[in-house]
């Protein structure tokens, strides 16, 4: 059994009146790759915010590591939505991916040339290098996630949470994205997508977490993600292409 | 300096310190907090008023900034309890405001404070109001005042430059890097308060909103460095400062009226005119919408 480094238990939250998770428990081992999945609603980017303390819980406790959220902070990555952020700030990429490092170089201080550096590395990680200098506003969406992923990286945190990485991008970035996400678990880094689309899932993930509202399933990807148990997470709202689960697809929002 | 002189150098430094401020307003999307605030201010100034029976320095100061905060303490609040955002703004601040108007009809009579002289302000009487300061001499006590607002506010964007542009441009990562996103918005909400008291004398609580605003907004349409932002707005709202009083001396009317309507103006001229915003070089421009070309 390998090392739990993200423990949850008995989590809910809720938004204005409606409950949007409850009773959530689950823990995570370290070098794992875990996709959440789960139908609009289902409370994925809650369960992610939440765990982060950017969205109150309810009731439950998380631990990373073995500790409150405050210890290690500086261990944990976020990548936010695209959508969440304004991309006609006044800003370049590189500044962006800077933003990263705000953490470590604390108050009062300013990013220094070696900064600078580390954020020009990252970028060229992602393929982004001659981008560096490009008003945000002028990247496509793509190009917008890779500046986010290189934002996560020089953080070089030890888990990443990431809220829809994949969403709307090009597929030459998804492929970029998918090689820097498993190259952090091979360096023994644990990483948690929300991810949305099921004929992916069993390439790129090693452990799924069904969602809906409440933990469906947890475990290895070959083990949870059956028919079965997506068709019980989607509630029904499945039509069936064929024969095999490949082909699933959500008709109904 | 003669009393022309006074004006506008104290018009300019409202000009400046709300160019400034604006910039973040328009950035972190709570322009119409300033708004709010802006009217706020007013109870805030009263009460102290009421407390030590004087008008101005720093009590005002204090009242103005206490109130600013528990305007935005209480909009937070009544957003919490899901009132909309916008609309938690408008009850907040009118409901404040409303009181302001009330103490000063009931219980301050004829000091010199009145509703007229809140919302429009007076400028031209800045002058005759003078305060000794050591090595510089007399000064027009709002003046002071401004010059040590301007400081105060240059001293927090520029030691907190960083925290700035994190918290407006992407709050959740902020939080989850272990910056207080909540307590530099109370901070930022602060600024926004003592520029707006130290305003008052000079343009009143309406003016005050157009000098926060509109400079910020026309600057944002020329540049995409917030560097540059900071500076051109600033500088913007100078221009309209200095335009603005003569303007007003030219046709003999309002000083805070004609200088809100020069912002207007150069509002208007940047939105037609600007090279990367501009309306009519987006025309000329054929519509490219995302430039981006993917690398692989």
């Amino acid at each position: 059994m390998k090392e739990i480094v993200l423990e949850v238990k008995d989590l809910s939250a809720s938004y204005r009146k409606t409950t949007v998770l409850h009773d959530v428990n689950f823990s995570v081992q370290r070098g794992s790759l875990t996709g959440i999945i789960g139908p609009n609603g289902a409370g994925k980017s809650t369960l992610i915010k939440t765990i982060l303390e950017l969205h109150p819980a309810l009731t439950g406790t998380v631990k990373f590591f073995n500790e409150p959220y405050n210890k290690v902070k500086k261990r944990i990555g976020y990548v936010p939505q695209r959508g969440s952020v304004d991309w006609d700030f006044p800003t370049d990429a590189l500044d962006v991916v800077t933003m990263g490092l705000y953490g470590q170089i604390g108050w009062l201080r300013r990013p220094t040339r070696k900064h600078k550096q580390k954020a020009y590395e990252a970028l060229e990680k992602m393929g982004m290098g001659d981008y560096a200098d490009r008003q945000i506003s002028q990247l496509s969406g793509g190009q917008q996630q890779r500046v986010f992923l290189a934002r996560a990286l020089v953080q070089d945190a030890d888990m990443y949470f990431m809220d829809e990485p994949l969403a709307g991008v090009d597929a030459a970035t998804e492929r970029a994205i998918m090689t820097i996400l498993k190259e952090l678990k091979a360096k023994g880094k644990t990483v948690l997508v929300v991810h949305h689309d099921l004929q992916t899932v069993e390439d790129y993930f090693d452990h799924v977490l069904l969602l809906n509202r409440t933990i469906i399933n947890h475990g290895k990807t070959e083990d949870v993600f059956t028919m079965e148990n997506i068709a019980e997470t989607y509630g029904g709202n499945m039509r069936w292409m064929g024969e095999k689960r490949e082909h699933a697809f959500h008709i109904v929002e | 300096m003669s009393y022309t002189a006074w004006i506008i150098l104290t018009a300019a430094l409202v000009g400046l310190s709300c160019g400034i401020i604006g910039v973040f307003l328009i950035l972190r999307k709570t322009a119409m907090m300033a708004d709010a605030i802006s009217h706020t201010v007013l109870l805030g100034i009263v009460l102290a008023f009421i407390v030590t029976r004087e008008v101005g320095g720093t009590p005002m100061l204090i009242g103005g900034i206490l109130a600013g905060i528990v305007t935005a303490f209480l909009v937070q609040w009544l957003h919490s309890l899901d009132v909309q955002h916008d609309a938690s703004i408008g009850i907040v601040f009118t409901t404040l405001f409303a009181i302001g108007v009330i103490l000063i009809a009931t219980s301050i009579g004829n000091a010199h404070l009145d509703v007229q002289h809140a919302l429009m302000g007076e400028i031209t009487f800045i002058p005759f109001h003078t305060i000794t300061v050591p090595w510089i001499g007399e000064i027009p006590q709002a003046t002071a005042l401004l010059i040590l607002v301007l400081l105060v506010v240059l001293f927090f964007i520029v030691t907190f430059y960083k925290e700035w542009k994190i918290t407006s441009f992407d709050p959740a990562l902020a939080a989850s890097l272990g910056i207080p996103v909540l307590f530099m918005h109370y901070l930022f909400m602060g600024l926004v308060s003592v520029t707006t008291v130290a305003s008052f004398d000079a343009v009143g609580a309406i003016m005050v909103v157009a000098m926060l605003i509109t400079p910020a907004a026309s600057s944002y349409l020329w540049t995409d460095k917030l560097v540059v932002m900071l500076v051109l707005s600033g500088a913007f709202g100078v221009l309209s400062a200095v335009i603005g009083y003569y303007v007003a001396a030219w046709i003999d009317t309002s000083i805070s009226g004609s200088m809100a309507f020069a912002t207007g103006i150069i509002f208007l001229i940047s939105f037609l005119f600007s090279p990367k915003h501009g309306i009519i070089a987006k025309r000329l421009k054929p519509e490219t919408g995302q430039t981006g070309t993917d690398p692989v």
